[in-house]
């Protein structure tokens, strides 16, 4: 006990160590993966991310344009952000708030026109 | 008094992991202990027939909450070896780097909880203060706190900057001061000795029938570290195993406390001789054969045991941890304790159960 009071003492004079979150809340670090996000407007749903994600949270559906993740079942490795091919998927660096019912993140893009049409078209 | 059974755990106040000893009690005596596991057994091995190999490394990050980054170097390193993938010398240093963080903190965590298991709240608070800055250090360079998911097969994911490595060394130097200041009341305090000194033997001789494993180990005076194998960068770097002789709890928790400061000193020595260049190389093909790979963990010696038969899924991928290693060890150092002192042996193995039972 006795070694132990110089840093007891030490403490009653320090700034305190905690915070008082909520209230107080330190800035996020810029690279801490938070949330995933996908910028829908420059997807081309390709798929890279339903087939590298290692939980299987995101479900890209080519033909309708929807592009869905479960942020529930998402394990925030950032490995479909590292894939993607036009950098449309990135992780933001501040966490989700708590939330009391799961739900779906899903977007709703402009599907990408199937080959045959997109031929006649030119 | 005859003979009694006392259950201890898989919820215990002072036990934080869910392990259930049956204890057979004489007169507050411990005569014998006989283990129940499988609380949180998750079948995460089985996962290798249905993700492929480049997935698993998430996976098996996800087998222990506290030393993920080093189970997943593992796993990568014996795919490395079955392809035949030479990773960058700069992904060789970065990986003992963030590896030895990762020991930091475990080994942080552990004293607190230590410390708390003889109930000396303070210190228990005080590490942990301590540690925070480890888990700033991996929130900033890696993005997440524990599961930092930094190692790919080839190679690592992130890179650290100049700015980021200064900042990791000042960093060091606070938590240095912090340890050091509980040096004295980890090591020299009557109130510490008094419950740890002689508690829970284990002489030289048991620990290498008994198979135990890393501090456990190295706490009953053998000098066995698997780092010594030179895996990562650690060939290029100087490294002695630290080795205590009291073969009791003091010692295995001696064996922690000057490995935190030499943990420190080879994350300051990879940054001295950190190379530049790339952190991964492309990988491309699929693993075939048969490999054992050895790293050492917080807790000790971890295996892996991976059989591929060149197919995108593994056929099989085996992990021996070391809490597993080391409940036989605990059962022999429990026998002849006090009741009142099993909590504070139970602990002194460190012992990760989800590790165990994946």
């Amino acid at each position: 006990m006795l070694f132990m009071t110089p840093n007891i003492l030490k403490n009653f004079v320090s700034k305190r160590a905690t915070r008082l979150y909520p209230f107080e809340v330190r800035e996020p670090f810029a690279n801490f993966r938070g949330e995933l996000v996908n910028d829908i407007e420059a997807c081309i749903f390709c798929g890279m991310c339903q087939k590298k994600c290692p939980s299987q949270c995101i479900t890209v559906d080519r033909k309708t344009g929807v592009w869905e993740c479960d942020p529930c079942a998402c394990v925030y490795c950032s490995v479909c952000v590292d894939h993607c091919p036009v950098n449309c998927l990135s992780m933001k660096n501040d966490h989700r708030k708590p939330f009391a019912k799961k739900f779906m993140y899903t977007l709703q893009g402009t599907p990408p026109k199937p080959k045959k049409a997109a031929k006649k078209d030119e | 008094m005859a003979k009694t059974i006392i259950p201890f755990g898989p919820q215990h106040p002072v036990l934080p992991e869910p392990v259930h000893l049956k204890l057979v009690v004489e007169d507050e005596i411990v005569k014998e202990a006989i283990p129940a596991l499988g609380y949180v057994h998750r079948g995460l091995e089985k996962l290798v027939e249905i993700r492929d190999f480049h997935q698993m490394v998430q996976i098996v990050e996800r087998v222990c909450g506290i030393c993920s980054c080093i189970h997943a170097k593992a796993y990568c390193q014996g795919i490395e070896e079955l392809m035949g993938v030479e990773i960058p010398d700069r992904a060789r240093f970065l990986r003992v780097i963030w590896g030895e963080l990762h020991r930091i903190h475990s080994h942080l965590l552990w004293l607190g909880l230590f410390a708390d298991a003889f109930g000396f709240e303070s210190v228990f608070q005080q590490f942990w203060k301590v540690r925070e800055k480890i888990m700033d250090i991996l929130e900033a360079t890696a993005g997440n706190r524990v599961i930092i998911s930094v190692n790919v097969v080839g190679g690592t994911r992130y890179d650290l900057t100049p700015e980021q490595l200064r900042w990791i060394l000042e960093g060091l130097t606070e938590v240095e001061a912090g340890v050091k200041a509980l040096q004295r009341t980890m090591l020299d305090d009557y109130t510490v000795k008094k419950r740890t000194v002689g508690v829970g033997m284990l002489s030289r001789e048991q620990a290498i029938e008994l198979g135990a494993a890393g501090p456990t180990l190295r706490g009953s005076g053998v000098s066995q570290d698997m780092r010594q194998l030179g895996y990562s960068a650690y060939c290029d770097l100087d490294f002695e195993p630290v080795v205590e002789t009291g073969c009791d709890s003091y010692a295995r928790s001696t064996v922690r406390f000057r490995e935190t400061l030499q943990s420190i000193d080879l994350i300051r020595q990879a940054i001295s001789r950190l190379p530049g260049g790339d952190i991964n190389v492309p990988v491309k093909g699929n693993p075939e054969g048969e490999i054992v790979t050895r790293v050492e963990q917080p807790r000790g010696e971890l295996m892996y045991y991976i059989k591929a038969s060149g197919k995108k899924y593994l056929d099989r991928c085996r992990i021996r941890t070391p809490t597993f290693a080391n409940v036989p060890p605990l059962l022999a150092m429990v026998g002849g304790i006090e009741l009142a002192d099993v909590p504070v042996v139970v602990l002194s193995i460190d012992p990760c159960i989800s590790c165990t039972e994946r």
